[in-house]
């Protein structure tokens, strides 16, 4: 065997099969694609978190009106996680999706990063970064010209929160300033604020003692779908107390109605009529707490004036009300509308709540007093499982205001909403009239300025492209938002926020909690970015506008502020974040009413008026007047509300998108219900796409059909189609709002709209 | 074409095939070459080259301290409040009785001088890291399942000298991860670590428990 130059290849060859063969029969390949695969886990761009001892720092998730405790888990400096807090006594521990996601509001590519000043046409999303003292400038400059002008009420700021210190810094700002106009949208909790002060004299908003009632009967709100605080609601209903009975009336078989001892499905809109049925047999039975309505009500009964003017009482409206006349309305049979009374009247501490799905909208005024009559019916007002009143907190009081002649004469100018003048007395701002108003000014705007906070009108007011063509005729736009939201990516300049758990925030009564309790959002992290606390945008515009409108502002800051203002609880607050008032009022103090009969008013005499008839003043069913021809728009849409996916000015975190069913969302499209009897009228088949059409608008729609919803409706998701933001949210589904406008209350100028009627063709 | 192929039969012709060809024997003995050689660089040399070999920045003696300390293990590997594992004690655990040196051993002196008096924590290279992928419960398997610290980590507590530290050259992980034994056959020495890949979790809770677990328990 010799090698020579022309075997040497064979012989190589055998070698290098004998190396492939022995190397198979070893560890080699096997290891060396092992350490391969975890070789890549530790390449040096693979994101890693923050390797560190763990620590939690307590504070208050502020991305609903809800107020639940929280606790931020850490990795060394970096906040890895969101979890409920335990022994806060709104959540108890349970927190929402929403909740849980609230990293992604702090980490998100949404997220403004220095304050930005608009280079390209509006919408266009041409930014030029600019500094905090350029933007702050550039704002107070255009205030001070307005003022020089004397219009300083042609400015306008829209909030978004329902409490806190924030709104009135913001507002003793715009007073001094000389714009009376700060505005904020009305949500359920502001039509039951309003009837509580019209029945009850007081200003608060009501409370629900869930917990101790044995009877819930609600008018269509989502207590798994994110009304009132959704720590509280999924810890009182995610697991229910089998003792109470809860009753759930709404037109669709939505996850609430899935978890109540029974669902009703309703006629949508016609609650108002039902809780009047329901008291017209309360009353004709005599089940009702006599003791209460004839000792501490005014108006059950009919009554003649000081000037001997005979009137009627409340007992006298229910006569129209008879289960014949409120079956046909609602379309629920008369034997269940006389059982649902006889047993709601039957237990010892039942409750009625309404406020539709989250409660993002109002609802007619009428329609609130009706629900809440009931609660009073049965004596339940102020007392254990009933309907109680948090009163609006007292703040310390601030300096006196030192105002000039413009400053006072444009808090003279009526509002730019019209809230609390002649035609809506008892309403404290309106923004849903604001674009229409605007739309119809022959001349200019009536609001030259328009500073929004924490708000997002351009995707949350109903009605989009009647918002959108007002808000193109306002000269200034400013948003201090902190995400790349509609109304930001459309402003003039953009003075960012801190992000929630970037900022101090005090959050009075949780919405729907049956008492007082305060709690302080701290600041857990450094801001990440360029952003300022907008409390202390607000001080820095003040202090250099100069003048009295400076000397009204001696705080150095918004925390100066917040500690000077809470005062005594400032302190309680620092050290545990949590105030919990319990008030349990003496007997004789509880049914004490501060209306003009110092009464419980079934009457509302804070409505009646020089040209109200009986009629206008007592809570009788109103209908809402839906948009479109009956005969053109032979269906009609309402939304629906699911805890995963958020409507309000906090938009659904990229994590909630991810948990909606591809019965809801699928391929960048929304789902709208239908029922399978509608659908086979229509010839739409399941998954198919359908155009839908509205008065308002139209959109490219799948459908999904589901028994769950009442023939000839159609429910479509609230919280989809953003057309701002990043790609997790933008472009996804269809914004209700684009297909539904507002409808006027013409007892409050509330938006009484719970739906719009439509049309659904097959494509 | 034609001319070209009967040019190469030709110079063919002109040596004698034995000369010229590979032998059947040839053949194979190359290939026993390979194959041998690869065995032998497989087993051998590969897991010498895969692996460096690191010293503990101190020669701990786990025996010694165990004979002092009262609460076995757990006086220095303790659980937090909240359920958490400590693990390695930082350098403030150690301080508790090593303010100064307390005996004449050079490597206790060492530990004083170059990590107590600075304050600067110990660089302990850690035998049990796992990836960060990877979550792992110390409480579910010594509170909840009552595991011994032996069950996994072996005689580590009687041990009077730190082990050489090998640390995979690709992962950065130490080779008691995969285990000593490069080919994974056959059960560790007794009193040696247990291996701790992903199937070794999944083998021991499927023995123990019926199932290998879902992904997401480790997999967060």
């Amino acid at each position: 065997m010799k090698i020579n130059r022309r075997n040497f290849l064979t012989y190589t060859t055998a070698a290098a099969l004998g190396g492939a063969a022995g190397t198979l029969l070893t560890p080699v390949p096997w290891k060396l694609m092992d350490d391969a695969a975890i070789w890549t886990q530790n390449w040096p761009w693979t994101p890693v978190p923050e390797a560190g001892p763990v620590s939690y720092k307590p504070s208050i998730c502020t991305l609903c009106p809800g107020g639940c405790g929280i606790y931020v888990r850490f990795s060394g400096n970096r906040p890895v996680k969101i979890e409920g807090m335990k022994e806060h006594p709104v959540n108890k521990g349970a927190l929402c999706p929403m909740g849980l996601s609230g990293l992604q509001y702090l980490y998100g590519p949404d997220r403004v990063r220095s304050p930005l000043k608009r280079e390209g046409k509006r919408g266009e999303g041409k930014w030029k970064k600019i500094t905090w003292d350029e933007a702050l400038a550039a704002v107070t400059e255009k205030l001070a010209s307005l003022r020089k002008l004397e219009e300083p009420q042609s400015v306008a700021c829209i909030t978004g929160m329902e409490g806190g210190t924030l709104p009135s810094l913001i507002g003793r700002f715009l007073t001094v300033y000389g714009s009376p106009n700060l505005m904020r949208q009305a949500t359920a909790q502001d039509a039951g604020a309003q009837a509580v002060f019209l029945t009850q004299g007081k200003q608060g908003t009501p409370g629900f003692d869930i917990e101790n009632a044995d009877f819930i009967l609600s008018f269509g709100s989502g207590m798994l779908d994110g009304w009132g605080a959704p720590g509280r609601m999924s810890r009182l209903f995610g697991a229910r107390n089998t003792a109470q009975r809860f009753i759930q009336i709404e037109p669709r078989l939505s996850d609430t109605a899935a978890s109540a001892n029974r669902w009703i499905g309703i006629n949508p809109g016609t609650e108002g009529a039902l809780a009047l049925g329901l008291a017209h047999i309360i009353v004709k039975e005599s089940l009702y707490n006599k003791h209460f309505v004839e000792t501490f009500t005014f108006g059950f009964n009919d009554w003649n004036d000081e000037a001997g003017v005979a009137h009627t009482g409340f007992k006298a409206l229910l006569e129209g009300y008879g289960p014949e006349n409120v079956s046909r309305i609602t379309g629920i049979q008369e034997a269940l509308i006389k059982s649902l009374a006889r047993e709601f009247a039957g237990s010892s501490r039942p409750i009625a709540i309404n406020g539709r799905g989250k409660g993002a909208l109002p609802g007619g005024m009428n329609e609130t007093l009706a629900v809440h009559a009931l609660n009073a019916l049965m004596g339940n007002i102020n007392k254990t499982g009933g309907l109680y009143v948090i009163p609006e907190l007292t703040y310390a009081k601030w300096p006196d205001l030192g105002m000039d002649g413009i400053a006072s004469r444009g808090m003279r100018q009526p509002r730019c909403d019209g809230a609390g003048g002649d035609l809506f007395p008892n309403s404290r701002f309106l923004l849903n009239r604001v674009p229409t108003l605007i739309n119809t000014t022959k001349d200019g705007s009536p609001v030259e300025a328009l500073l929004v906070v924490d708000a997002n009108p351009m995707y949350t007011l109903p009605d989009t492209a009647a918002t959108r063509k007002a808000f193109e005729r306002i000269p200034f736009i400013v948003s201090f938002s902190s995400y790349m939201d509609e109304t930001a990516s459309y402003a003039d300049y953009i003075l960012p926020d801190h992000s929630p758990l970037e900022r101090y925030q005090d959050v009075p009564a949780p919405a729907g909690m049956s008492h007082q309790v305060i709690s302080l959002a701290v600041p857990v992290i450094k801001p990440l970015y360029d952003t300022r606390h907008t409390g202390d945008a607000f001080i820095h515009m003040a202090k250099a506008l100069g003048g009295f409108i400076e000397e009204a502002f001696p705080w150095n800051g918004y925390e100066a502020f917040l500690e000077d203002t809470l005062q005594g609880h400032w302190r309680i607050l620092k050290k545990k974040g949590v105030v919990e008032i319990i008030e349990t009022p003496a007997a004789s103090d509880r049914f004490t009413f501060n209306t003009a009969s110092a009464k419980y008013e079934f009457y509302p005499t804070a409505r009646a008026g020089t040209g109200k008839r009986d009629s206008d003043v007592l809570p009788a069913y109103a209908p809402a007047i839906l948009d479109g021809d009956e005969k053109t728009f032979n269906l009609i849409l309402i939304p629906c509300d699911s805890i995963r996916m958020a409507g309000d000015h906090m938009a659904s975190s990229p994590f909630m998108t991810k948990t909606v069913d591809d019965t809801v969302l699928k391929k960048q499209m929304t789902l709208v219900e239908i029922n399978p009897a509608t659908a086979l009228k229509l010839n739409l088949e399941e998954g198919g796409k359908a155009l839908l059409k509205t008065p308002k608008g139209k959109a490219s729609v799948l459908i999904h059909l589901y028994e769950g919803i009442m023939p000839g409706l159609i429910a479509m998701p609230r919280g989809l189609g953003h057309t701002a933001y990043s790609e997790y949210l933008a472009n996804k589904g269809t914004n209700i709002n684009e297909l539904m406008g507002p409808i006027e209350d013409p007892a409050s100028g509330l938006d009484m709209a719970w739906g719009i009627r439509a049309q659904l063709f097959r494509v | 074409m034609g001319s070209n192929g009967h040019h190469h039969a030709a110079s063919t012709k002109a040596t004698p095939d034995s000369a010229i060809q590979a032998s059947g024997w040839g053949v194979g003995l190359f290939f026993m070459i390979g194959f041998a050689g690869s065995l032998l660089a497989g087993w051998i040399l590969f897991p010498e080259m895969l692996y460096s070999k690191k010293k503990q920045p101190i020669d701990f003696n786990h025996a010694v301290h165990l004979e002092t300390v009262s609460d076995g293990c757990d006086s220095c590997h303790y659980f937090e409040k909240d359920g958490s594992f400590t693990g390695m004690p930082d350098l403030s655990k150690c301080v508790d009785c090593h303010e100064s040196a307390q005996t004449g051993n050079p490597e206790e002196i060492k530990f004083v001088d170059e990590y107590v008096t600075p304050g600067i924590e110990v660089p302990w290279l850690n035998y049990s890291k796992q990836p960060d992928c990877v979550f792992f419960s110390h409480a579910a398997h010594v509170m909840g399942a009552g595991m011994s610290c032996e069950s996994c980590h072996g005689d580590i507590g009687t041990s009077e000298h730190t082990r050489v530290y090998e640390e995979n050259r690709l992962t950065g992980y130490s080779r008691d991860i995969w285990g000593k034994n490069i080919s994974r056959l056959g059960k560790p020495e007794p009193g040696a670590p247990l291996p701790m890949k992903m199937n070794d979790c999944a083998k021991c809770h499927e023995e123990k428990t019926g199932r290998k677990g879902a992904c997401f328990q480790c997999h967060k």
